[in-house]
């Protein structure tokens, strides 16, 4: 079967996050000044194919903490997998065009 | 009777930058560079190994990410166990830090800009195959030119850092003062460059390889490659 996952990496709290901070400085100029606290992330978003959901998610685990995610500075996090087989290939296969 | 020359090895990534100049570094100091490919299993029986500046993989995923896991670390990672000096230039920095062969990250810039002028390093420690020809409190001028070079590391990392002598270069002023003004991207405690635990691996961000030809600019990078070509010619390798 095949399993889609989401990973969100993001900076471990307390980390300097000049990224954020630029964001966070450009909203006043749209109108924006009541917000504070950005942070920017990283999605991956990937499919995998696997005889069941647990080791499909214990697989991604793996590949989020040695590769997506750097341990000294980042936290990362495994959103649910969508237990529809069809839907990635309907997502890269849009049929018509 | 013939002088060995101490044979360095350069590896190349997919952009790299600097290997060249890498290369003419070490011959212009009278060692004989060896050119590596990322995708060997085979360093060439070289004396020690240099990971080059650049961009490798583009930088996707983070800086050096995706090279800190290319075929050839396997091997880096065996030499340095056995006492092989590696050095780690920049984006050799940021792969060393990624593979785990030293400790920290490197993250970008805390005033969001790409750094390019000569930065003053103080020598730390000689207890490294890059400064074994220098004395701690030596200011080297050396030119740094990088967008994600902050280092950082978990307190409990720092601590480790700092109480086992692990700083190599510091970013200070040219009489070796290191304040906040003299730090160009925020790096914790102004560290340039740190090594292994073993000592026989090193990481900096600035670029010694930019400084060895008085023609061009600087020659602070001078003494890190002869403590190399020493290093690498004392034979830690067995």
């Amino acid at each position: 079967m095949r399993f889609a996952f989401e990973v969100l990496v993001t900076l471990k709290p307390g980390l300097a996050d000049p990224q954020g901070k630029a964001v966070e400085a450009s909203l006043p100029a749209l109108g924006f000044t009541n917000v504070s606290s950005v942070h920017v992330g990283r999605h991956v978003r990937l499919d995998v194919e696997a005889p069941d959901e647990l080791r499909a998610r214990d697989q991604v685990g793996e590949i989020a903490h040695r590769l997506l995610s750097n341990p000294v500075i980042e936290d990362y996090r495994l959103i649910d997998a969508v237990v529809e087989p069809d839907l990635g290939s309907a997502l890269e296969q849009p049929e018509g065009g | 009777m013939t002088i060995a020359t101490p044979r360095v090895g350069v590896i190349t990534f997919p952009g790299s930058l600097d290997d060249r100049d890498a290369l003419r570094a070490v011959e212009t100091m009278g060692g004989e560079g060896v050119a590596l490919w990322h995708a060997d299993h085979d360093l060439r029986n070289v004396d020690a190994v240099v990971l080059p500046g650049g961009f490798s993989y583009g930088d996707y995923l983070r800086c050096g990410a995706i090279a800190g896991h290319a075929p050839i670390l396997d091997e880096v990672r065996t030499f340095a166990a056995r006492g092989g000096p590696v050095l780690g230039i920049c984006n050799g920095f940021q792969i060393l830090c990624e593979a785990g062969l030293l400790p920290g990250a490197l993250i970008r810039n805390a005033s969001l800009r790409f750094v390019c002028r000569d930065a003053y390093l103080r020598v730390e420690t000689s207890l490294t195959p890059v400064t074994s020809e220098l004395v701690p409190g030596e200011v080297l001028q050396i030119p740094i030119k990088h967008g994600e070079g902050q280092f950082v590391a978990t307190p409990e990392q720092l601590e480790r850092i700092e109480h086992d002598g692990l700083v190599v270069f510091r970013y200070a002023g040219p009489g070796g003062e290191v304040s906040d003004a003299t730090n160009p991207n925020g790096s914790l405690e102004n560290i340039a460059g740190v090594r292994s635990a073993a000592g026989t691996v090193v990481g900096l961000m600035p670029h010694p390889e930019h400084a060895v030809d008085p023609d061009v600019g600087p020659t602070g990078g001078q003494p890190l490659f002869a403590s190399l070509l020493a290093s690498a010619l004392s034979g830690a390798v067995v």
